[in-house]
């Protein structure tokens, strides 16, 4: 076992967070370059976008792999205190709090379609002359299965495949508790079997999700263009589906950790948060399931 | 111990572009950001020199909706914010007995995204004013309204979007940093109640940045997915609504109001004590006042938009809830002024800038009150009633408590005193040019001059020449500090500063050396 500091570690002078940014500033003007090529407004095929926007997104994998690469390095290597374990474990839950406001803006604007925007479209309270003058014909519904200006998708039903994903995620939030409780208890043989299930349920579940996504375009004509329902399905699963990928990325990582024997000393963060992690993805999958698909 | 870790301070470029240090990414921070107000401020004159005279005289209408657009967005996001961001990273290490930060990479990373967010904005500018067939700048006004930003928005609004993306991070790690500093690294006997009023809030601060910025992420993805990828958030014909846009935008912005003037009141809460001679008064209701705005600032944001067409209920809710906030408000302002009651008072640079802040910000605060009553509002609504009142509150307050705070702790950073002449230069020319170029507005406001337009009828053309005098005065005015600030971090003459500086001083900060050596409290101090 590593010997551990007491005094804080602060570490020398470093380059990732420099080229971080400037990994950041390569996306930023690729993206937005990228982009161009669909409006009218440039003539621009956004080539150029494309190629800085790939390299940007490489620079910054890259980087991240550097970046971890030093702080493992100094966690096996006993530097970081328990006070410094502290600061990555709040930094950690800080950091999944920022993610739960960023879902709390798409259900804020899920909650407001619904309760006021759609009624108020459809003639009610202060709508009226709305309604009257614009779309006459707009009847107010959740889903809105056919937009003010007569778009027309059907919804996503709950309890085919979203019910199966449903099943599929909480029992990997189960088999993820095994785990932990393994890593505590310092059985590595069950770490990994829990762990690796876990992993693949993660995956079956993108797969599904990829599944789905392929069924709402083709069979249903629900897409990003099909009015608000679309738009807030589409974005709030996959920013979600974003999530899971990179949590299932940051379990792979951490089971791989355990290959090598790391994490079963009790210097298990990055294990831990990858588990914290993954439990909050699980979370707002429930709230999605709940107010996206079912209600 | 066998891996010894020799702490000496690394030099050249390899000290500023890769550092770890909480004093000089604070003094990049600091240093950037007023690169950002200068910048800033250059724009605002270009809007001034437009509005000297009534009729197109400068520039034409859309370029002045540029100048306005960049001008608030560059202030807030790249002056008032950063600014508070590296008084931060200097102080709270300093403050509460901490080696560093607690995340010392991940600080130099939240600042190096800066600039490569502020070059993408301040570049689409620069292209609209020097460019190949000009493509406009962003041009829809700070506070980037659904469907002038999206439907009609130019193609440097997804520039704009991914830049905001990029100041959201900055800003999201910077205050998960914070927080993290303040709750982990507090040296043994520093209890949260003894904490310093400036640690406090920006404790509080970064709690709010941290719940607002996502969301702030979320709005400009809605836009860009609505600009590129046909959804309709904020589009009616597909059963979103324009509004919704608002909704999401204020519930970051009002918030974001108070996350830039916390740290303001944590500052004036510092300074008042040490030249009163007396313990700050009122300590732990300053701290409840301050979680109590904190809470409220999420229950007002509609204040913003109380013309748009909201339910009757909706208006009153937010109209007494936005009331209820001046009362934490007005808590502060008695305990600053109860903490000079026969205080031995002195009046050194930090302190008049700290007095005139408590005026000059419950003049803003007075003016607030007025725009909270919503059938009142609807005539001051988006009229210059509303500018001025934004102004006495960022620029009187937010800008003056960080002027108050540079001359407070300058002798500590650069470990020479200020230079005193041009420090009173700079604050009475300011105080002067900066009434001279507010509190005109009021008026024209109540007359009905509304604002972000180029032009303006003939009656309001006496005032507005006033407000652009004001305006280049106060512009002007800056130089002298950016002189008193070369002098004593550059050219390092001035008084030598004693390691308490001031005389009624207290705090961790005034037991280390000035200037503050580059690592301090490596071993933690007792507090008692
Ligand atoms: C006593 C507390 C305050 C009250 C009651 C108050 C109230 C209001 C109201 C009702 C408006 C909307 C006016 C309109 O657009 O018609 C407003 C605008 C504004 N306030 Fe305040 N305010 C207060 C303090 C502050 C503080 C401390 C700041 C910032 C440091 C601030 C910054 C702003 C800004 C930037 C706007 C204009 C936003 C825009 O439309 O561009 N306010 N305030
Ligand atoms: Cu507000």
């Amino acid at each position: 076992m590593s010997e551990k500091t007491t005094s804080y570690y602060v570490p020398d002078s470093s380059p990732w967070p420099l080229l971080g940014s400037v990994g950041l500033f390569l996306i930023a003007i690729g993206g937005g370059n990228y982009l161009q090529q669909s409006t009218s407004k440039v003539a621009n095929d956004g080539t150029m976008g494309g190629i800085v926007l790939t390299i940007g997104v490489l620079w910054m994998i890259g980087v991240m792999f550097m970046w971890w690469r030093d702080t493992i390095k100094e966690s096996i290597g006993g530097l970081h205190s328990e006070q410094m374990d502290r600061s990555y474990r709040q930094g950690m839950l800080w950091f999944i709090f920022s993610e739960v406001m960023f879902f709390g803006a798409f259900f804020g604007a899920m909650f407001y379609a619904r309760w006021l925007i759609v009624p108020w479209l459809g003639g009610e309270g202060t709508g009226a002359m709305t309604h009257e003058l614009l779309w006459p014909d707009f009847q107010a519904m959740w889903p809105v299965t056919t937009t003010p200006d007569g778009r027309t998708t059907q919804a996503m039903g709950a309890w085919g495949l979203p019910m199966i994903n449903t099943a599929i995620l909480l029992t990997s939030s189960v088999t993820l508790s095994i785990a932990h409780h393994a890593l505590l208890a310092g059985d590595r043989a069950k770490v990994l079997w829990a762990q690796g299930i876990t992993i693949i349920l993660a995956l079956i579940f993108t797969g599904v999700q990829g599944y789905e996504y392929v069924h709402a375009y083709r069979d249903l004509g629900l897409t990003l263009e099909a009015g608000i329902y679309g738009s807030l399905f589409f974005l709030m699963t996959g920013f979600h589906g974003i999530h899971v990928v990179i949590g299932s990325l940051f379990l792979i990582v951490t089971f791989f950790r355990v290959l090598k024997r790391h994490h079963m000393d009790g210097n298990n963060f990055a294990w831990e948060a990858a588990a914290w992690y993954w439990h909050f993805v699980d979370v707002v999958w429930l709230f999605l399931f709940i107010t996206v698909y079912w209600l | 111990m066998a891996d010894h870790h020799e702490h000496h301070a690394p030099t050249g470029w390899r000290r500023w572009l890769l550092s770890t240090n909480h004093k000089d990414i604070g003094s990049l921070y600091l240093w950037f950001s007023f690169a950002m107000f200068l910048v800033g401020g250059l724009l605002a004159m270009v809007i001034r020199a437009e509005l000297m005279y009534p009729g197109m005289q400068v520039v034409d209408p859309d370029f002045f909706n540029q100048m306005t657009t960049t001008h608030g967005l560059i202030m807030v996001f790249g002056a008032v914010m950063p600014a508070f961001v590296g008084l931060a990273n200097w102080m709270i290490p300093l403050m509460i007995g901490a080696p560093d930060m607690a995340l010392p990479r991940m600080n130099n990373w939240s600042f190096w995204i800066l600039p490569a967010a502020f070059s993408i904005l301040i570049g689409s500018v620069l292209m609209s004013a020097f460019g190949p067939g000009n493509p406009p700048a962003p041009n829809f006004g700070w506070t980037f309204y659904a469907p002038l930003s999206t439907t009609y928005g130019p193609a440097s609004t997804d520039f704009f979007i991914l830049s905001v993306h990029l100041m959201g991070i900055s800003s999201i790690m910077g205050a998960i940093n914070v927080i993290v500093t303040v709750m982990n690294m507090r040296a043994p006997g520093m209890t949260m109640m003894k904490m310093p009023l400036f640690v406090w809030t920006w404790l509080i601060t970064a709690f709010l940045l941290i719940a607002v910025m996502p969301v702030l992420a979320g709005a400009v993805t809605m836009m860009l997915t609505d600009r590129h990828f046909g959804t309709s958030f904020f589009d009616a014909a597909g059963g979103g609504d324009p509004v919704l846009f608002q909704h999401i935008f204020w519930f970051f912005g009002h918030p974001e109001v108070y996350i830039m003037i916390l740290p303001a009141f944590g500052v004036v809460s510092a300074i008042i004590p040490t030249f009163a001679r007396k313990p700050l008064f009122g300590y732990a209701s300053m701290v409840y006042a301050t979680a109590s705005i904190a809470l409220l600032s999420f229950v007002v944001w509609a204040h913003h938009m109380f013309t748009v067409g909201m339910p009757l209920a909706g208006m009153l809710f937010f109209m007494y809830m936005t009331m209820l906030i001046s009362v934490p408000t007005g808590v502060k302002v008695f305990n600053w002024v109860a903490t000079m009651w026969r205080g031995s008072l002195t009046f050194e640079l930090p302190m008049k800038w700290a007095l005139a802040f408590v005026i000059l910000f419950t003049i803003g605060g007075l003016s607030g009150l007025m725009l909270s009553i919503t059938p009142a509002d609807f005539q001051y609504h988006d009229s210059y009633f509303v500018v001025a009142h934004f102004h006495y509150v960022l620029v009187s307050g937010a800008i003056f408590s960080m002027f108050a705070a540079v001359y407070y702790w300058l002798p500590k950073w650069s470990g020479v005193m200020y230079d005193k002449f041009w420090g009173e230069v700079h604050f009475w020319s300011s105080l002067i040019s900066v009434n001279l170029l507010f509190f005109p507005m009021h008026f024209v406001g109540l007359a009905g001059m509304p604002r972000r337009y180029a032009d303006y009828a003939l009656q309001f053309a006496d005032y507005n020449w006033w407000i652009s005098i004001g305006a280049f005065w106060f512009g002007i005015s800056q130089l002298f500090l950016l002189w008193v600030l070369i002098k004593a971090c550059f050219l390092k003459k001035g008084e030598k500063a004693t390691d308490e500086v001031w005389e009624g001083a207290e705090g961790l900060e005034w037991t280390v050396p000035s200037p503050a050596p580059f690592h301090t409290f490596d071993t933690p101090p007792v507090v008692k």
